[in-house]
Protein backbone atom coordinates (compact mmCIF):
# COMPACT_ATOMS: atom_id res chain seq x y z
CA UNK A 1 0.00 0.00 0.00
CA UNK A 2 1.44 3.07 -0.33
CA UNK A 3 1.42 6.47 0.98
CA UNK A 4 -2.19 7.90 -0.69
CA UNK A 5 -4.03 4.83 0.39
CA UNK A 6 -2.05 4.63 3.65
CA UNK A 7 -3.65 8.40 4.23
CA UNK A 8 -6.83 7.49 2.96
CA UNK A 9 -7.05 4.76 5.64
CA UNK A 10 -5.87 6.80 8.46
CA UNK A 11 -8.97 9.23 7.52
CA UNK A 12 -11.61 6.44 7.23
CA UNK A 13 -10.31 4.93 10.61
CA UNK A 14 -10.60 7.94 12.25
CA UNK A 15 -13.61 9.01 11.12
CA UNK A 16 -15.25 5.35 11.87
CA UNK A 17 -14.05 5.83 15.51
CA UNK A 18 -16.81 7.83 16.07
CA UNK A 19 -16.80 11.16 18.77
CA UNK A 20 -16.22 12.01 21.65
CA UNK A 21 -13.95 8.63 22.81
CA UNK A 22 -14.28 9.16 26.65
CA UNK A 23 -18.18 10.03 26.69
CA UNK A 24 -18.33 6.73 24.24
CA UNK A 25 -16.67 4.96 27.17
CA UNK A 26 -18.98 5.93 30.04
CA UNK A 27 -21.50 4.93 27.68
CA UNK A 28 -20.44 1.29 26.93
CA UNK A 29 -19.62 1.17 31.19
CA UNK A 30 -23.65 1.87 30.85
CA UNK A 31 -24.41 -1.29 28.71
CA UNK A 32 -24.68 1.00 26.25
CA UNK A 33 -23.23 0.31 22.65
CA UNK A 34 -21.26 2.25 19.60
CA UNK A 35 -23.57 2.96 17.10
CA UNK A 36 -21.65 1.27 14.59
CA UNK A 37 -21.20 -1.84 17.16
CA UNK A 38 -24.88 -2.08 17.66
CA UNK A 39 -24.75 -2.39 13.16
CA UNK A 40 -22.39 -5.30 13.20
CA UNK A 41 -24.30 -7.15 15.58
CA UNK A 42 -27.53 -6.30 13.10
CA UNK A 43 -26.21 -7.42 9.42
CA UNK A 44 -24.74 -10.06 8.20
CA UNK A 45 -20.82 -10.05 8.90
CA UNK A 46 -19.47 -8.11 5.93
CA UNK A 47 -22.82 -7.12 4.47
CA UNK A 48 -22.53 -3.18 5.29
CA UNK A 49 -22.16 -0.64 2.41
CA UNK A 50 -21.68 2.62 3.77
CA UNK A 51 -22.85 6.36 1.93
CA UNK A 52 -22.26 9.58 3.31
CA UNK A 53 -18.69 8.85 5.91
CA UNK A 54 -17.36 11.51 4.59
CA UNK A 55 -20.12 14.14 5.25
CA UNK A 56 -18.49 17.30 6.87
CA UNK A 57 -15.18 15.31 6.90
CA UNK A 58 -13.10 18.62 6.83
CA UNK A 59 -14.64 19.34 10.37
CA UNK A 60 -12.90 16.72 12.84
CA UNK A 61 -15.52 17.34 15.70
CA UNK A 62 -18.45 15.66 13.65
CA UNK A 63 -17.11 12.10 12.33
CA UNK A 64 -19.90 11.25 9.40
CA UNK A 65 -21.75 14.33 11.04
CA UNK A 66 -23.62 11.99 13.61
CA UNK A 67 -25.31 9.40 11.56
CA UNK A 68 -24.22 6.18 9.91
CA UNK A 69 -25.90 5.23 7.05
CA UNK A 70 -26.19 2.04 4.19
CA UNK A 71 -27.21 -0.80 2.99
CA UNK A 72 -26.62 -4.43 4.29
CA UNK A 73 -28.40 -7.49 4.62
CA UNK A 74 -30.39 -9.60 7.61
CA UNK A 75 -30.42 -13.20 6.97
CA UNK A 76 -29.82 -12.70 3.48
CA UNK A 77 -32.10 -9.98 3.34
CA UNK A 78 -31.16 -6.69 1.81
CA UNK A 79 -31.89 -4.15 4.07
CA UNK A 80 -31.37 0.11 4.60
CA UNK A 81 -30.31 1.05 7.93
CA UNK A 82 -29.46 4.38 9.70
CA UNK A 83 -27.76 4.45 13.17
CA UNK A 84 -27.75 7.99 15.50
CA UNK A 85 -23.99 7.80 16.82
CA UNK A 86 -24.90 9.66 20.26
CA UNK A 87 -21.01 10.25 20.33
CA UNK A 88 -20.99 12.59 18.22
CA UNK A 89 -22.25 15.67 19.54
CA UNK A 90 -24.86 13.68 21.65
CA UNK A 91 -26.38 12.17 18.41
CA UNK A 92 -27.81 15.80 17.20
CA UNK A 93 -29.04 16.51 14.10
CA UNK A 94 -27.23 19.33 11.90
CA UNK A 95 -27.75 19.71 8.13
CA UNK A 96 -26.16 16.81 6.97
CA UNK A 97 -26.81 14.03 9.14
CA UNK A 98 -30.74 15.39 7.46
CA UNK A 99 -29.57 15.42 4.47
CA UNK A 100 -28.10 11.30 5.10
CA UNK A 101 -31.40 10.50 6.82
CA UNK A 102 -33.59 11.26 3.83
CA UNK A 103 -31.45 9.62 1.38
CA UNK A 104 -31.21 6.20 3.03
CA UNK A 105 -35.30 6.52 2.82
CA UNK A 106 -35.43 7.13 -0.57
CA UNK A 107 -32.68 4.47 -1.17
CA UNK A 108 -35.37 2.33 0.33
CA UNK A 109 -37.67 3.59 -1.38
CA UNK A 110 -35.84 2.60 -4.62
CA UNK A 111 -35.06 -0.83 -4.09
CA UNK A 112 -38.43 -1.76 -1.98
CA UNK A 113 -36.53 -3.31 1.04
CA UNK A 114 -37.30 -2.89 4.71
CA UNK A 115 -35.83 0.39 6.50
CA UNK A 116 -34.20 0.03 10.13
CA UNK A 117 -33.74 3.09 12.07
CA UNK A 118 -31.47 2.71 15.37
CA UNK A 119 -32.62 6.00 17.65
CA UNK A 120 -30.04 7.87 19.98
CA UNK A 121 -30.26 11.71 19.34
CA UNK A 122 -30.95 14.43 21.41
CA UNK A 123 -32.45 16.13 18.74
CA UNK A 124 -32.12 18.96 15.90
CA UNK A 125 -28.93 21.21 16.35
CA UNK A 126 -30.25 24.48 17.51
CA UNK A 127 -27.19 26.31 16.54
CA UNK A 128 -27.84 25.23 13.23
CA UNK A 129 -31.39 25.82 13.09
CA UNK A 130 -31.95 28.05 9.90
CA UNK A 131 -30.25 24.89 7.97
CA UNK A 132 -32.22 22.51 9.46
CA UNK A 133 -36.10 22.84 9.81
CA UNK A 134 -37.02 25.61 7.34
CA UNK A 135 -36.00 24.01 3.94
CA UNK A 136 -37.29 21.43 1.30
CA UNK A 137 -35.00 19.07 2.11
CA UNK A 138 -35.03 19.56 6.01
CA UNK A 139 -35.96 17.49 9.55
CA UNK A 140 -39.42 17.75 8.21
CA UNK A 141 -38.51 16.24 4.52
CA UNK A 142 -37.46 12.90 6.60
CA UNK A 143 -40.72 12.53 8.32
CA UNK A 144 -42.63 13.25 5.26
CA UNK A 145 -40.32 10.28 3.90
CA UNK A 146 -41.18 7.85 6.53
CA UNK A 147 -44.77 8.52 5.59
CA UNK A 148 -44.52 8.29 2.08
CA UNK A 149 -42.70 4.63 3.05
CA UNK A 150 -45.25 3.64 5.40
CA UNK A 151 -47.19 0.46 3.77
CA UNK A 152 -44.52 0.56 0.78
CA UNK A 153 -41.49 -1.21 2.69
CA UNK A 154 -41.06 -2.69 6.73
CA UNK A 155 -39.99 0.82 9.39
CA UNK A 156 -38.45 -0.87 12.12
CA UNK A 157 -37.58 2.03 14.77
CA UNK A 158 -35.00 0.48 17.65
CA UNK A 159 -34.67 3.03 20.54
CA UNK A 160 -31.23 2.75 22.28
CA UNK A 161 -31.79 6.35 23.80
CA UNK A 162 -33.53 9.45 23.65
CA UNK A 163 -35.86 10.56 20.90
CA UNK A 164 -36.68 14.07 21.81
CA UNK A 165 -38.87 16.95 20.53
CA UNK A 166 -39.37 16.82 16.56
CA UNK A 167 -36.98 13.59 16.41
CA UNK A 168 -39.87 11.94 18.30
CA UNK A 169 -42.05 11.54 15.32
CA UNK A 170 -39.34 9.35 13.88
CA UNK A 171 -40.89 6.31 15.99
CA UNK A 172 -44.31 8.02 15.58
CA UNK A 173 -44.00 7.53 12.49
CA UNK A 174 -42.25 3.59 12.20
CA UNK A 175 -44.53 0.75 11.79
CA UNK A 176 -43.10 -0.49 15.09
CA UNK A 177 -41.05 0.62 17.45
CA UNK A 178 -38.89 -1.49 20.17
CA UNK A 179 -37.58 0.57 23.36
CA UNK A 180 -34.95 -0.75 25.53
CA UNK A 181 -35.82 -0.26 29.16
CA UNK A 182 -34.32 2.81 31.26
CA UNK A 183 -32.30 4.07 28.39
CA UNK A 184 -34.68 4.87 25.46
CA UNK A 185 -37.50 7.63 25.75
CA UNK A 186 -39.13 9.89 23.58
CA UNK A 187 -41.00 13.75 24.25
CA UNK A 188 -42.11 16.82 22.56
CA UNK A 189 -40.87 18.61 25.69
CA UNK A 190 -37.85 17.61 27.83
CA UNK A 191 -38.97 17.53 32.09
CA UNK A 192 -36.73 21.05 32.34
CA UNK A 193 -38.78 22.61 29.49
CA UNK A 194 -41.92 21.23 30.76
CA UNK A 195 -41.78 23.12 34.04
CA UNK A 196 -40.61 26.37 32.28
CA UNK A 197 -43.29 26.62 30.13
CA UNK A 198 -46.07 24.86 32.02
CA UNK A 199 -44.71 24.58 35.58
CA UNK A 200 -45.43 20.81 35.56
CA UNK A 201 -42.51 18.89 37.49
CA UNK A 202 -42.01 15.30 35.90
CA UNK A 203 -39.35 12.86 35.15
CA UNK A 204 -38.04 11.91 32.17
CA UNK A 205 -38.97 8.11 32.66
CA UNK A 206 -42.56 9.37 33.85
CA UNK A 207 -42.71 11.42 30.99
CA UNK A 208 -41.64 9.56 27.92
CA UNK A 209 -39.72 6.29 29.33
CA UNK A 210 -39.52 3.15 27.41
CA UNK A 211 -42.01 1.67 30.08
CA UNK A 212 -44.35 4.23 29.73
CA UNK A 213 -43.96 4.19 26.14
CA UNK A 214 -44.83 0.48 26.18
CA UNK A 215 -47.64 0.02 28.88
CA UNK A 216 -49.42 3.79 28.81
CA UNK A 217 -49.10 5.64 25.45
CA UNK A 218 -48.83 2.89 23.44
CA UNK A 219 -46.04 4.54 20.98
CA UNK A 220 -43.56 1.58 22.28
CA UNK A 221 -44.49 -1.55 20.90
CA UNK A 222 -42.05 -4.04 22.25
CA UNK A 223 -40.17 -2.97 25.84
CA UNK A 224 -37.11 -5.10 26.23
CA UNK A 225 -33.93 -5.47 28.53
CA UNK A 226 -30.92 -4.56 26.55
CA UNK A 227 -29.37 -3.28 23.33
CA UNK A 228 -28.88 -6.65 22.33
CA UNK A 229 -32.27 -7.68 22.95
CA UNK A 230 -33.59 -4.86 21.23
CA UNK A 231 -31.49 -6.17 17.77
CA UNK A 232 -32.61 -9.95 18.34
CA UNK A 233 -36.26 -8.43 18.93
CA UNK A 234 -35.98 -6.22 15.60
CA UNK A 235 -34.67 -9.45 13.27
CA UNK A 236 -37.36 -11.25 14.40
CA UNK A 237 -40.04 -9.24 14.08
CA UNK A 238 -38.49 -8.94 10.33
CA UNK A 239 -38.34 -12.55 9.64
CA UNK A 240 -42.30 -12.39 9.40
CA UNK A 241 -42.32 -9.72 6.90
CA UNK A 242 -41.44 -9.35 3.50
CA UNK A 243 -39.22 -7.15 1.92
CA UNK A 244 -42.12 -5.05 0.67
CA UNK A 245 -46.05 -4.36 0.27
CA UNK A 246 -45.63 -6.46 -3.45
CA UNK A 247 -44.22 -9.66 -1.65
CA UNK A 248 -45.73 -12.24 0.43
CA UNK A 249 -43.92 -13.79 3.77
CA UNK A 250 -41.55 -16.94 2.89
CA UNK A 251 -43.11 -20.31 4.29
CA UNK A 252 -40.09 -21.89 6.52
CA UNK A 253 -39.80 -25.43 7.79
CA UNK A 254 -42.87 -26.07 9.67
CA UNK A 255 -42.70 -27.50 13.56
CA UNK A 256 -45.57 -29.44 15.74
CA UNK A 257 -46.99 -27.14 18.51
CA UNK A 258 -45.67 -27.83 21.83
CA UNK A 259 -47.18 -30.71 23.78
CA UNK A 260 -49.90 -29.56 26.32
CA UNK A 261 -53.09 -29.59 27.34
CA UNK A 262 -55.72 -29.88 24.31
CA UNK A 263 -57.99 -26.91 23.64
CA UNK A 264 -60.76 -28.65 25.45
CA UNK A 265 -59.11 -28.84 28.80
CA UNK A 266 -57.74 -25.63 28.21
CA UNK A 267 -60.67 -23.38 27.66
CA UNK A 268 -63.25 -23.74 30.73
CA UNK A 269 -66.72 -24.73 29.95
CA UNK A 270 -68.33 -21.75 32.32
CA UNK A 271 -68.53 -18.48 29.76
CA UNK A 272 -67.71 -16.12 32.81
CA UNK A 273 -64.30 -17.64 33.86
CA UNK A 274 -61.02 -16.04 33.16
CA UNK A 275 -58.20 -18.10 31.37
CA UNK A 276 -55.05 -16.98 29.39
CA UNK A 277 -55.52 -17.37 25.34
CA UNK A 278 -52.01 -17.20 25.17
CA UNK A 279 -52.24 -20.96 25.92
CA UNK A 280 -54.94 -21.85 23.10
CA UNK A 281 -52.31 -19.81 20.46
CA UNK A 282 -49.40 -21.90 21.82
CA UNK A 283 -51.70 -25.08 21.10
CA UNK A 284 -52.46 -23.96 17.85
CA UNK A 285 -49.03 -22.56 16.48
CA UNK A 286 -45.85 -24.21 15.67
CA UNK A 287 -43.63 -24.27 18.38
CA UNK A 288 -41.66 -21.16 19.82
CA UNK A 289 -43.11 -19.03 16.97
CA UNK A 290 -44.94 -17.16 18.78
CA UNK A 291 -44.07 -12.90 19.19
CA UNK A 292 -46.69 -11.07 21.10
CA UNK A 293 -46.84 -7.35 19.91
CA UNK A 294 -48.00 -4.95 22.14
CA UNK A 295 -47.82 -6.86 25.00
CA UNK A 296 -47.67 -4.73 27.78
CA UNK A 297 -50.55 -2.75 26.13
CA UNK A 298 -54.42 -2.80 26.30
CA UNK A 299 -53.58 -6.38 27.48
CA UNK A 300 -57.31 -7.07 27.02
CA UNK A 301 -56.61 -8.31 23.74
CA UNK A 302 -53.77 -9.87 22.34
CA UNK A 303 -52.26 -9.70 18.85
CA UNK A 304 -48.97 -11.24 17.54
CA UNK A 305 -47.13 -12.81 14.89
CA UNK A 306 -46.80 -16.91 14.60
CA UNK A 307 -45.88 -19.45 12.22
CA UNK A 308 -48.96 -21.86 11.01
CA UNK A 309 -47.13 -24.70 9.78
CA UNK A 310 -44.13 -22.81 8.70
CA UNK A 311 -46.68 -19.53 7.35
CA UNK A 312 -46.58 -16.73 8.60
CA UNK A 313 -49.94 -15.55 10.53
CA UNK A 314 -51.24 -12.87 12.52
CA UNK A 315 -53.81 -13.27 15.48
CA UNK A 316 -55.97 -11.31 17.58
CA UNK A 317 -57.25 -13.01 20.17
CA UNK A 318 -59.57 -11.84 23.33
CA UNK A 319 -57.80 -12.35 26.58
CA UNK A 320 -60.50 -12.71 29.06
CA UNK A 321 -57.71 -12.54 32.23
CA UNK A 322 -57.59 -9.05 31.19
CA UNK A 323 -60.78 -6.97 31.85
CA UNK A 324 -62.70 -10.19 30.70
CA UNK A 325 -61.26 -9.74 27.45
CA UNK A 326 -63.73 -7.02 26.21
CA UNK A 327 -62.61 -4.54 23.96
CA UNK A 328 -61.90 -1.02 25.42
CA UNK A 329 -60.65 2.08 23.06
CA UNK A 330 -57.08 1.26 23.66
CA UNK A 331 -57.56 -2.09 22.36
CA UNK A 332 -59.86 -1.42 19.67
CA UNK A 333 -57.16 1.54 18.19
CA UNK A 334 -54.43 -1.81 18.99
CA UNK A 335 -56.23 -4.06 17.26
CA UNK A 336 -56.52 -1.40 13.96
CA UNK A 337 -53.13 -0.59 14.33
CA UNK A 338 -51.98 -4.69 14.12
CA UNK A 339 -54.95 -5.36 11.12
CA UNK A 340 -53.22 -2.36 9.11
CA UNK A 341 -49.97 -3.65 10.14
CA UNK A 342 -50.39 -7.24 8.50
CA UNK A 343 -53.15 -6.06 5.65
CA UNK A 344 -50.17 -4.18 4.57
CA UNK A 345 -47.81 -6.60 3.63
CA UNK A 346 -49.70 -9.31 3.14
CA UNK A 347 -49.79 -11.44 6.69
CA UNK A 348 -53.01 -13.62 6.92
CA UNK A 349 -55.07 -12.63 9.88
CA UNK A 350 -56.30 -15.29 12.51
CA UNK A 351 -58.64 -13.70 14.93
CA UNK A 352 -59.74 -15.97 18.11
CA UNK A 353 -62.95 -14.55 19.20
CA UNK A 354 -63.76 -15.23 22.92
CA UNK A 355 -65.77 -11.59 23.44
CA UNK A 356 -68.18 -10.35 25.32
CA UNK A 357 -68.32 -6.61 23.60
CA UNK A 358 -67.22 -3.62 23.96
CA UNK A 359 -66.89 -2.04 27.32
CA UNK A 360 -69.87 0.19 27.83
CA UNK A 361 -70.41 3.08 30.22
CA UNK A 362 -69.36 6.82 30.96
CA UNK A 363 -66.09 6.55 30.84
CA UNK A 364 -65.23 4.62 28.16
CA UNK A 365 -67.50 7.18 25.94
CA UNK A 366 -65.48 9.82 27.13
CA UNK A 367 -62.66 8.31 25.99
CA UNK A 368 -64.27 7.52 22.43
CA UNK A 369 -65.52 3.92 22.17
CA UNK A 370 -67.27 4.59 19.23
CA UNK A 371 -64.90 6.58 17.17
CA UNK A 372 -61.85 4.38 18.32
CA UNK A 373 -63.86 1.08 17.97
CA UNK A 374 -65.50 2.34 14.38
CA UNK A 375 -61.76 2.92 13.10
CA UNK A 376 -61.08 -1.11 14.07
CA UNK A 377 -64.30 -2.13 12.31
CA UNK A 378 -63.37 0.26 9.30
CA UNK A 379 -59.86 -1.31 8.94
CA UNK A 380 -61.08 -4.93 8.77
CA UNK A 381 -63.86 -4.12 6.14
CA UNK A 382 -61.01 -2.50 4.34
CA UNK A 383 -58.45 -5.39 4.84
CA UNK A 384 -57.92 -7.79 1.77
CA UNK A 385 -55.35 -10.73 3.54
CA UNK A 386 -57.26 -14.26 4.13
CA UNK A 387 -59.04 -14.11 7.28
CA UNK A 388 -60.25 -16.40 9.40
CA UNK A 389 -62.17 -16.00 12.35
CA UNK A 390 -62.72 -18.72 14.80
CA UNK A 391 -64.92 -18.21 17.90
CA UNK A 392 -64.13 -20.28 20.68
CA UNK A 393 -66.57 -19.46 23.07
CA UNK A 394 -68.51 -16.37 24.46
CA UNK A 395 -69.64 -14.71 21.16
CA UNK A 396 -71.72 -10.98 21.26
CA UNK A 397 -72.85 -7.93 20.34
CA UNK A 398 -70.36 -5.99 18.52
CA UNK A 399 -67.72 -7.56 19.34
CA UNK A 400 -68.55 -10.52 16.81
CA UNK A 401 -67.99 -8.08 14.22
CA UNK A 402 -64.87 -7.06 15.59
CA UNK A 403 -63.33 -10.05 15.79
CA UNK A 404 -64.06 -11.20 12.20
CA UNK A 405 -67.59 -12.09 12.73
CA UNK A 406 -69.35 -13.01 9.05
CA UNK A 407 -70.43 -9.96 8.17
CA UNK A 408 -66.83 -8.77 7.98
CA UNK A 409 -66.28 -10.56 5.45
CA UNK A 410 -63.93 -13.18 6.63
CA UNK A 411 -63.10 -16.41 4.36
CA UNK A 412 -64.09 -18.49 6.92
CA UNK A 413 -66.13 -18.13 9.94
CA UNK A 414 -65.63 -20.91 12.25
CA UNK A 415 -67.11 -21.95 15.93
CA UNK A 416 -66.23 -24.29 18.59
CA UNK A 417 -69.23 -26.70 19.43
CA UNK A 418 -69.30 -24.77 22.83
CA UNK A 419 -69.96 -21.32 21.29
CA UNK A 420 -72.75 -19.46 22.66
CA UNK A 421 -73.71 -16.49 20.18
CA UNK A 422 -75.92 -13.94 21.72
CA UNK A 423 -76.70 -10.44 21.20
CA UNK A 424 -76.63 -9.28 24.86
CA UNK A 425 -76.54 -11.22 28.34
CA UNK A 426 -79.57 -13.02 29.80
CA UNK A 427 -79.90 -10.91 32.21
CA UNK A 428 -80.21 -7.53 30.20
CA UNK A 429 -81.97 -9.52 27.79
CA UNK A 430 -84.78 -10.95 29.47
CA UNK A 431 -85.29 -7.86 31.27
CA UNK A 432 -85.53 -5.72 27.54
CA UNK A 433 -88.01 -8.17 26.13
CA UNK A 434 -90.12 -8.55 29.01
CA UNK A 435 -89.94 -5.36 30.23
CA UNK A 436 -93.65 -4.57 30.36
CA UNK A 437 -94.79 -8.38 31.61
CA UNK A 438 -92.38 -8.16 34.43
CA UNK A 439 -93.36 -4.74 35.78
CA UNK A 440 -97.15 -6.33 36.30
CA UNK A 441 -96.12 -9.20 38.15
CA UNK A 442 -95.37 -9.82 42.13
CA UNK A 443 -92.19 -10.61 43.44
CA UNK A 444 -92.44 -14.03 43.49
CA UNK A 445 -94.01 -14.91 40.09
CA UNK A 446 -91.64 -12.42 38.85
CA UNK A 447 -88.45 -14.19 39.93
CA UNK A 448 -89.86 -17.07 39.12
CA UNK A 449 -90.64 -16.23 35.46
CA UNK A 450 -87.05 -13.92 35.03
CA UNK A 451 -85.27 -17.14 35.84
CA UNK A 452 -87.55 -19.41 33.41
CA UNK A 453 -86.83 -16.69 30.73
CA UNK A 454 -83.32 -16.91 30.88
CA UNK A 455 -82.64 -20.64 30.94
CA UNK A 456 -84.75 -20.51 27.61
CA UNK A 457 -82.53 -17.50 26.33
CA UNK A 458 -79.46 -19.78 27.24
CA UNK A 459 -80.60 -22.80 25.95
CA UNK A 460 -81.27 -20.94 23.01
CA UNK A 461 -78.60 -19.19 22.29
CA UNK A 462 -76.03 -22.24 21.01
CA UNK A 463 -73.39 -22.76 17.87
CA UNK A 464 -76.11 -24.90 15.45
CA UNK A 465 -78.60 -21.96 15.32
CA UNK A 466 -76.02 -20.04 13.56
CA UNK A 467 -74.49 -23.08 11.53
CA UNK A 468 -78.02 -24.18 10.36
CA UNK A 469 -78.81 -20.78 8.43
CA UNK A 470 -74.93 -21.04 7.56
CA UNK A 471 -73.30 -18.28 9.45
CA UNK A 472 -70.51 -20.34 10.70
CA UNK A 473 -69.13 -22.18 7.75
CA UNK A 474 -68.33 -24.87 9.37
CA UNK A 475 -68.44 -26.31 13.22
CA UNK A 476 -64.96 -27.81 14.17
CA UNK A 477 -63.91 -30.18 17.15
CA UNK A 478 -61.73 -28.56 19.79
CA UNK A 479 -59.17 -31.33 18.69
CA UNK A 480 -59.26 -30.63 15.08
CA UNK A 481 -58.62 -26.55 15.06
CA UNK A 482 -54.65 -26.64 14.08
CA UNK A 483 -55.48 -29.07 10.65
CA UNK A 484 -58.41 -27.34 10.03
CA UNK A 485 -56.54 -24.00 9.93
CA UNK A 486 -53.42 -25.31 8.26
CA UNK A 487 -55.59 -26.54 5.63
CA UNK A 488 -57.75 -22.92 5.24
CA UNK A 489 -54.90 -21.22 5.01
CA UNK A 490 -53.19 -22.98 2.34
CA UNK A 491 -56.28 -22.53 0.35
CA UNK A 492 -56.91 -19.13 0.74
CA UNK A 493 -53.50 -17.47 0.31
CA UNK A 494 -53.16 -19.55 -3.24
CA UNK A 495 -53.73 -16.87 -5.99
CA UNK A 496 -55.22 -14.47 -4.51
CA UNK A 497 -56.94 -10.92 -6.31
CA UNK A 498 -57.49 -8.47 -4.32
CA UNK A 499 -61.06 -7.63 -4.22
CA UNK A 500 -61.41 -4.20 -6.23
CA UNK A 501 -64.96 -2.29 -5.71
CA UNK A 502 -64.17 -0.11 -8.77
CA UNK A 503 -62.48 3.03 -7.24
CA UNK A 504 -59.67 4.32 -8.66
CA UNK A 505 -58.49 6.57 -6.00
CA UNK A 506 -59.67 5.52 -2.36
CA UNK A 507 -58.95 6.84 0.85
CA UNK A 508 -60.84 5.29 3.60
CA UNK A 509 -60.87 7.78 6.35
CA UNK A 510 -59.77 6.31 9.85
CA UNK A 511 -60.99 9.00 12.33
CA UNK B 1 -48.61 3.26 52.52
CA UNK B 2 -49.85 1.78 48.71
CA UNK B 3 -53.37 2.02 47.03
CA UNK B 4 -54.54 -0.87 44.68
CA UNK B 5 -57.09 0.14 42.19
CA UNK B 6 -59.48 -1.43 39.74
CA UNK B 7 -58.26 -1.39 36.32
CA UNK B 8 -62.67 -1.78 35.50
CA UNK B 9 -66.04 -1.12 36.80
CA UNK B 10 -67.88 -3.87 37.98
CA UNK B 11 -70.09 -5.15 40.72
CA UNK B 12 -67.71 -6.66 43.47
CA UNK B 13 -68.89 -10.55 44.21
CA UNK B 14 -66.21 -11.61 46.03
CA UNK B 15 -63.34 -10.22 48.47
CA UNK B 16 -60.24 -13.09 48.46
CA UNK B 17 -58.59 -11.05 51.13
CA UNK B 18 -58.08 -9.71 55.03
CA UNK B 19 -57.30 -7.41 57.20
CA UNK B 20 -53.46 -8.31 58.01
CA UNK B 21 -52.66 -10.53 55.18
CA UNK B 22 -49.69 -10.40 53.41
CA UNK B 23 -50.72 -9.57 48.86
CA UNK B 24 -48.08 -10.42 46.42
CA UNK B 25 -47.87 -8.93 43.25
CA UNK B 26 -50.44 -10.56 40.50
CA UNK B 27 -52.45 -11.78 43.40
CA UNK B 28 -55.90 -11.99 42.84
CA UNK B 29 -57.43 -9.45 45.56
CA UNK B 30 -60.88 -9.40 44.27
CA UNK B 31 -63.18 -10.64 41.77
CA UNK B 32 -65.94 -8.61 39.95
CA UNK B 33 -68.64 -9.22 37.58
CA UNK B 34 -68.79 -7.11 34.98
CA UNK B 35 -69.85 -7.98 30.88
CA UNK B 36 -71.24 -11.11 31.93
CA UNK B 37 -67.81 -12.24 32.87
CA UNK B 38 -65.84 -12.89 36.01
CA UNK B 39 -62.97 -10.56 36.15
CA UNK B 40 -59.94 -11.01 38.82
CA UNK B 41 -58.70 -7.45 39.84
CA UNK B 42 -54.92 -8.25 40.79
CA UNK B 43 -52.88 -6.15 42.72
CA UNK B 44 -49.92 -4.13 41.18
CA UNK B 45 -48.28 -4.03 44.76
CA UNK B 46 -46.89 -6.24 47.44
CA UNK B 47 -47.46 -5.27 50.76
CA UNK B 48 -49.53 -6.08 54.20
CA UNK B 49 -53.32 -5.64 53.64
CA UNK B 50 -54.31 -2.49 56.14
CA UNK B 51 -57.93 -1.33 54.63
CA UNK B 52 -60.31 -3.24 52.49
CA UNK B 53 -62.55 -0.24 50.68
CA UNK B 54 -64.88 -2.64 49.37
CA UNK B 55 -67.73 -4.85 49.73
CA UNK B 56 -69.71 -7.65 48.30
CA UNK B 57 -72.57 -6.42 45.91
CA UNK B 58 -71.06 -2.87 45.95
CA UNK B 59 -70.53 -1.33 42.27
CA UNK B 60 -66.60 -0.73 41.69
CA UNK B 61 -65.56 1.55 39.12
CA UNK B 62 -62.32 2.39 37.02
CA UNK B 63 -59.85 3.57 39.17
CA UNK B 64 -61.28 2.99 42.66
CA UNK B 65 -59.11 2.11 45.36
CA UNK B 66 -59.60 -1.68 46.50
CA UNK B 67 -57.19 -1.99 49.20
CA UNK B 68 -54.71 0.04 51.15
CA UNK B 69 -51.22 -1.60 51.73
CA UNK B 70 -48.10 -1.25 53.95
Amino acid sequence: MGKIDNDFFDKENRIKMGGNQEYLAKLKANGRMFARDRLQLLLDEGSFMEDGLFARCEDERFPADGVVTGIGTIDGRTVCVMAQDASVKAGTLGRLTIEKMIRITEEAMKLKVPMIYLIDSAGGRLDEQFSIFLGRRHAGKFFWMQSRLSGVVPQICLMFGPSPAGSAYAPGMSDVVIMVDKNATAYLGSPRMSEMVTGEKVTLEEMGGARMHCTVSGLGDILVETELEAIETGKRYLSYFPQNWEEKTSLITPKDPVEGPGLEEIIPQSQAKAFDIRAVIKNVVDADSFMEFKELYATELVTGFARLSGRAIGILANQSQEKGGVLFPDSAEKGAHFVELCNAYNIPLLFLGDISGFMIGSRVEKAAIIRRGARFLKVIANSTVPKISLFIRKCSGAGYMAMGGASYGPDACLALSQVKPMLMGPEAAVNAIWANKIEEMDEKERMKFVMQKRKEYLEDANVWKGASELHFDAVIANCQVREELIKRFNYYCENRKVDDIGVKKRNPIYR
Amino acid sequence: MKEVVSTMAGLVIEVNVEIGQEVEVGQVIATLESMKMEIPVRSLEAGIVKKIKIEVDEFLDEGEVVLILE
